[in-house]
């Protein structure tokens, strides 16, 4: 790769080189086995859960939600960030988001399948899953409008199927020009069929553009709503600690916070691994790390609010669980949070920071593993502590919690080397638009 | 560089989006469809039996009430298979020599109850009470339907929870007068009582018990 600022010609030459090499590089293999042997890890978790029952998870009375659940709101909220920095900085048009959207819109997919398989699995009988969907049934019954889990379904649905449209939408002129450079026949014909006869004439640049511009439309408000619903899961149940109208927003923050942490988690390597320095630079970095900060602010915030609402309130029992929320025995997991969600990005706040790759390597992955514990403590603490003591309880993941936790960070892991393996990781129809619009480049081929 | 799609590329890919489509509708309609039909719901089958016992014979032609052989029906969850001594009450009289009624007479020597097979069968989790649908007013054949029509009995009713909570919903317009619980042929007339008075004499109130889950589902 060339030191000189990139042209056009030598940028679809680098991206599309990535994409067709033949054998993939060291590293590549290495990975994709370790995440190869997560993911069978998490299949084996998913057919023995299938067999034995979810009596091999550590949830019992009173504590009914547990790992399914955390992993399910955390891995949601890693899929929003995605979504935030390609849709709703499209809308804005940022010229920045060109070289993170099909990086972030990978995340934000394989983030939301690994989040859609935990509320299944959750169910008990999942092969019954289809129960949740309004059909005509002969049972003459339908799922209950009114909660907020039904509309979770929908909204869970709804982002997932958008996700992969608006994804693979944005991929669609990228694989045509894979298709004209491919080298074998059968890459020809896979990138042929998969660009669905893009031939970049007018007309179709035109549909392209408004498609994928109501698209666009489409996703930014979905990363609110979807996100608002499952704060709405919590808030919706009588439940101390969970009944409160701060939920929505506070779940959105969390969810920005956690997607800004995981784009910028994945990029600094892949810059490195793939040579993509010349198109993610050092201002991309800036800018990501200053929305985490910003984020981390908001979530700040909302547990801010927390304290305050527990304390504002009259409730005894909300005291009471606040108090062994903070001071009881899982004491740790909520400070932890603090620390890492909190405190620990405020180094953010200096120039020098933000451009020291390690150091933001270090805050991104505490501020993931935050916001792990931060679910951990929201759903765990609150029915462990109900406002009946002689229902107290208490909780433990079991192996199979672990391993169906790290078998999804496997099935992530493995979706994210398949796509920077075969699809370009850097859209780059958009990128050939921003490199003309350059004063000094001229944008020759 | 040649073309890597020839021209019949364009049909191919219309032909497997109609059949994408296609399958898409079908299944749905399938999965929307099939479990409501008889043949998935095994009605109207009959079943084969170790004796082919027929209700029309017993019970149109010679009278007899259901309650001679399921006679728990009233008092108990199952309505109660007769003892090979209930068929014996006759039998040890007539047909004593019929080849058809050989595994009777081989499970009285033998003291081993006929393996009777089973034609009405709800999932384990409903906790269905005959007793209670009798004492009720819900009569035999509301599920059952005509079985002293039936040479060889066989399921009348979906017996799906839409068919049990169309009557949990609207019970009145279902229930019949004491006297006419056992009667298969009866029907609503102009004489019979209300719905809501057959309600009120039940003791029924306003019925919106009957839809709570844990009426059936304990």
């Amino acid at each position: 790769m060339s030191d000189a600022a990139p042209t056009i010609g030598s940028m679809t030459d680098d991206i599309c080189a990535i994409a067709l090499r033949k054998r993939p590089a060291l590293w590549w293999r290495i990975a994709i086995l370790g995440a190869a042997l997560l993911t069978a890890l998490l299949v084996g978790a998913i057919a023995w859960l299938f067999y034995a029952g979810i009596g091999i998870w550590g949830i019992d009375w009173p504590v009914v939600w547990g790992f399914a659940i955390i992993s399910y709101v955390w891995w949601i909220a890693i899929a929003s960030g995605g979504t935030f920095i390609s849709a709703l900085f499209y809308l804005m048009q940022v010229e920045w988001r060109t070289s993170l959207n099909r990086i972030a819109e990978t995340m934000t997919l394989c983030a939301a399948v690994c989040a859609g398989i935990y509320p299944i699995l959750h169910l008990g009988r999942p092969w019954l899953f289809y129960w949740l969907f309004p059909y005509p049934n002969t049972m003459g019954v339908w799922p209950q409008f009114r909660s907020p889990l039904l509309w979770d379904f929908f909204a869970i649905l709804t982002y997932v199927t958008s996700s992969i449209l608006f994804w693979y939408l944005g991929l669609v002129p990228d694989l045509a020009t894979l298709r004209d450079r491919a080298l074998t026949r059968k890459r020809q014909v896979l990138y042929g069929a998969l660009a669905l006869g893009f031939r970049g004439e007018d007309r179709q640049w035109r549909h392209y553009r408004a498609a994928y511009g109501v698209l666009a439309a489409i996703m930014a408000p979905l990363v609110v709503s979807v996100h608002s619903i499952v704060g709405l899961d919590f808030a919706g149940a009588a439940t101390v600690g969970w009944h409160s109208t701060e939920f929505p927003p506070f779940f959105v923050f969390g969810a920005l916070l956690s997607g800004f942490a995981m784009v910028l988690l994945l990029i600094v390597p892949l810059r490195r691994l793939l040579q993509l320095e010349a198109f993610i630079t050092g201002r991309h970095l800036d800018v990501l790390s200053r929305l985490l900060l910003l984020s981390s602010l908001l979530v700040g915030y909302a547990y801010v609010m927390d304290v305050f609402s527990v304390f504002y309130s009259p409730d005894e029992a909300e005291r009471t669980a606040f108090m062994a929320k903070v001071h009881g025995s899982y004491a740790p997991i909520y400070w932890a949070t603090i620390l890492f969600n909190i405190a620990l990005p405020q180094v953010l706040w200096f120039r020098r920071v933000r451009l020291n790759q390690p150091v933001i390597m270090l805050v991104c992955l505490a501020v993931i593993v935050g916001m792990w514990c931060e679910r951990y403590t929201i759903v765990v603490m609150s029915v462990r502590r109900t406002a009946l003591p002689s229902s107290w309880g208490d909780y433990h993941g079991t192996f199979w919690d672990w391993a169906t936790l790290f078998g999804t960070v496997g099935l992530f892991l493995t979706g994210i080397l398949l796509a920077v393996r075969f699809l370009p990781v850097i859209s780059m129809f958009e990128m050939r638009a921003l490199l003309a619009k350059r004063p000094n480049d001229g944008g020759g081929t | 560089m040649p073309a890597i799609f020839r021209p019949s590329a364009n049909l191919a890919a219309a032909v497997t989006l109609l059949a994408l489509a296609g399958l898409g509708v079908g299944g749905v309609a399938l999965w929307w469809l099939w479990p409501r039909t008889d043949y998935a719901r095994h009605v109207r089958w009959p079943v084969g039996q170790p004796v082919p016992f027929s209700h029309e014979h017993h019970v149109a032609g010679l009278g007899l009430d259901c309650r001679f052989c399921h006679n728990s029906v009233e008092v108990s969850a199952t309505a109660g298979l007769p003892p090979t001594t209930t068929c014996m009450t006759c039998h040890s009289q007539i047909w004593t020599n019929a080849a058809v009624l050989a595994p009777v007479r081989l499970s009285l020597a033998s003291d081993t109850p006929i393996a009777w097979n089973r034609i009405n069968d709800l999932p384990d989790y409903v906790y269905f009470n005959h007793g209670i649908h009798i004492a009720k007013g819900v009569g035999c054949a509301s599920c059952h339907g005509e079985v002293d029509r039936m040479a060889l009995t066989y399921k009348a009713s979906s017996l799906t929870m839409q068919f049990c909570l169309d009557c949990h919903r609207d019970p009145g317009p279902r229930l019949r007068p004491k006297d006419q619980i056992f009667n298969t042929q009866w029907q609503r007339t102009a004489d019979t009582a209300s719905p809501a008075a057959l309600m009120g004499e039940y003791h029924l109130r306003n019925g919106r018990r009957l839809t709570d889950c844990s009426i059936c589902h304990r």
